[in-house]
């Protein structure tokens, strides 16, 4: 019943490890068009990735000269159809492959939730299948000419994060942010996803502290939900040595931006947590764009 | 001689569930095996969030260490009455900023072993804290509990 609606029950593949020399090629083949590639990570659940995803994505759409690809790998609680307002939407396949859904005419977004029939269907996969749609999203979406490519994570550190960045190695990952909040049972498991990316190779752009601080709007006072007791996300890149892209206080708007589909950046453009976000993306396309130009200057 | 099981003298298993992530699992569970405790129950609780371990700092017992015994593992006894037993993979790291980063079959063996092979004793209730999501590690569990009678679960969420 979790296959119903998927164009490639068939072929789903119970995938082993990463990909065999002649997919590497394929995958390749398909991914050659993405200059590039941000994967949102976090190790631990909760803290914000897919709503951080989905307005990294809108931030970057905004330039219209820009084309940005959205990819939801997370195959048991996909967020994204629902934060970008594309629910109930279906994937179409064509001659070139599956087609993304299309938010704006500049920005594309595959998710497993296109998939299902019901958005309360469960997807109870175990670790190979779900790697098998993985290799699936990269391999048969027809993404085009991407600009960047946002990778949007589930939590931990198990199969959906190793098979991302070994079937990526195929083309190549600008880096990784990592999305916590300031309290210490959120960096204990963000300081492991950071030893991850070390194991892996795969570069750290940097932290977003998210749920940081919340300010009464009547009051203006402001109130730590989330108490940074051993120092925050701050006190942590200080001692692991990454990079800090900025802090995103809780806006209650942006649980209802996300709830409704629509992007907060729009609808709060005054808020402090937009002014963060715009910072926060700021940093990551200059990251991205300071990369391209070495990556230039070797060749 | 019929071995008698780990679990035997659990009197009730009880899962924490979610689907999603950073909900209040483990803070819910760390809660209500400290009110049962409080209510004079014996209590046992499986950490089976193999990436994501967060009761053993929730108890401040994260630098213990688990040791053999005949039947199995012994789990950690926490407080001074030693009323609240817990086994959790954060016991096993070397370093506890190690990323467990393992693949399904190899996430599902170690939770047979947490299922089957920790030396419970009697308890009147084994909370299981669960990561996010509905895969390997929530397949492994309610498989490997089958043979024994789930209470049931609870689902926690928060409201968005």
């Amino acid at each position: 019943a979790a296959c119903q609606g998927c164009p490639n029950q068939g072929l789903c593949a119970a995938g082993a490890a990463g990909p065999d020399p002649a997919e590497a090629a394929e995958l390749r083949a398909r991914l050659r068009a993405v200059r590039h590639t941000v994967l949102v990570l976090s190790g631990k659940g909760g803290v914000g990735k897919s709503t951080f995803s989905a307005l990294l994505a809108h931030g970057l759409a905004a330039d219209e000269t820009k084309q940005v690809a959205l990819l939801d790998i997370d195959i048991c609680g996909p967020s994204i159809p629902k934060i970008m307002g594309l629910e109930g939407e279906q994937v179409h396949q064509s001659g070139s492959g599956w087609s993304p859904v299309y938010v704006e005419e500049n920005l594309g977004v595959m998710s497993v939730g296109f998939l299902l029939s019901s958005p309360d269907d469960a997807v109870i996969w175990r670790g190979p299948k779900k790697n098998g749609l993985i290799k699936q999203f990269l391999r048969d979406v027809d993404w085009g000419e991407v600009d960047y490519l946002i990778v949007d994570t589930p939590p931990g550190t198990s199969d959906e994060h190793l098979s991302i960045v070994q079937y990526l190695s195929a083309t190549h990952i600008d880096g990784a942010v990592i999305v916590t909040t300031p309290q210490e049972v959120s960096l204990q498991d963000v300081r492991k996803e950071i030893n991850f990316c070390r194991k892996v190779k795969l570069p750290i752009i940097g932290v977003v502290e998210n749920m940081s601080g919340f300010v009464c709007p009547k009051c203006k006072n402001e109130s730590q939900i989330f108490p940074p007791t051993t120092g925050g996300a701050e006190k942590m890149c200080q001692n692991l040595n990454v990079s800090l892209l900025g802090k995103v206080p809780l806006d209650p708007q942006i649980g209802k931006s996300c709830d409704r589909g629509q992007s907060f950046l729009a609808e709060a453009p005054e808020s402090p947590a937009t002014l963060s976000y715009r910072n926060i993306i700021q940093r990551i396309q200059e990251y991205c764009e300071q990369q391209h130009f070495k990556e230039e200057k070797i060749m | 001689l019929a071995e008698r099981s780990n679990l035997a003298g659990v009197r009730h298993i009880l899962l924490v569930l979610s689907g999603k992530g950073g909900v209040g699992k483990s803070t819910i569970s760390t809660e209500l095996a400290l009110a049962l405790r409080s209510a004079g129950k014996r209590v046992g609780i499986l950490d089976v969030d193999l990436c994501g371990p967060s009761i053993p700092r929730m108890l401040r017992v994260q630098d213990s260490a688990v040791h053999q015994c005949d039947s199995g593992w012994v789990p950690v006894f926490v407080g001074q009455d030693k009323a609240i037993a817990l086994m959790s993979i954060g016991f096993l790291l070397e370093r506890p900023d190690d990323a467990v980063v393992w693949r399904g079959p190899k996430k599902n063996a170690l939770i047979k072993q947490f299922v089957t092979d920790v030396a419970w004793g009697d308890l009147d209730f084994l909370i299981v804290d669960t990561p996010p999501g509905t895969s390997d590690e929530h397949i492994s569990t309610v498989e490997a509990l089958r043979p024994y009678q789930l209470l049931g679960a609870i689902l926690v969420t928060t409201p968005q």
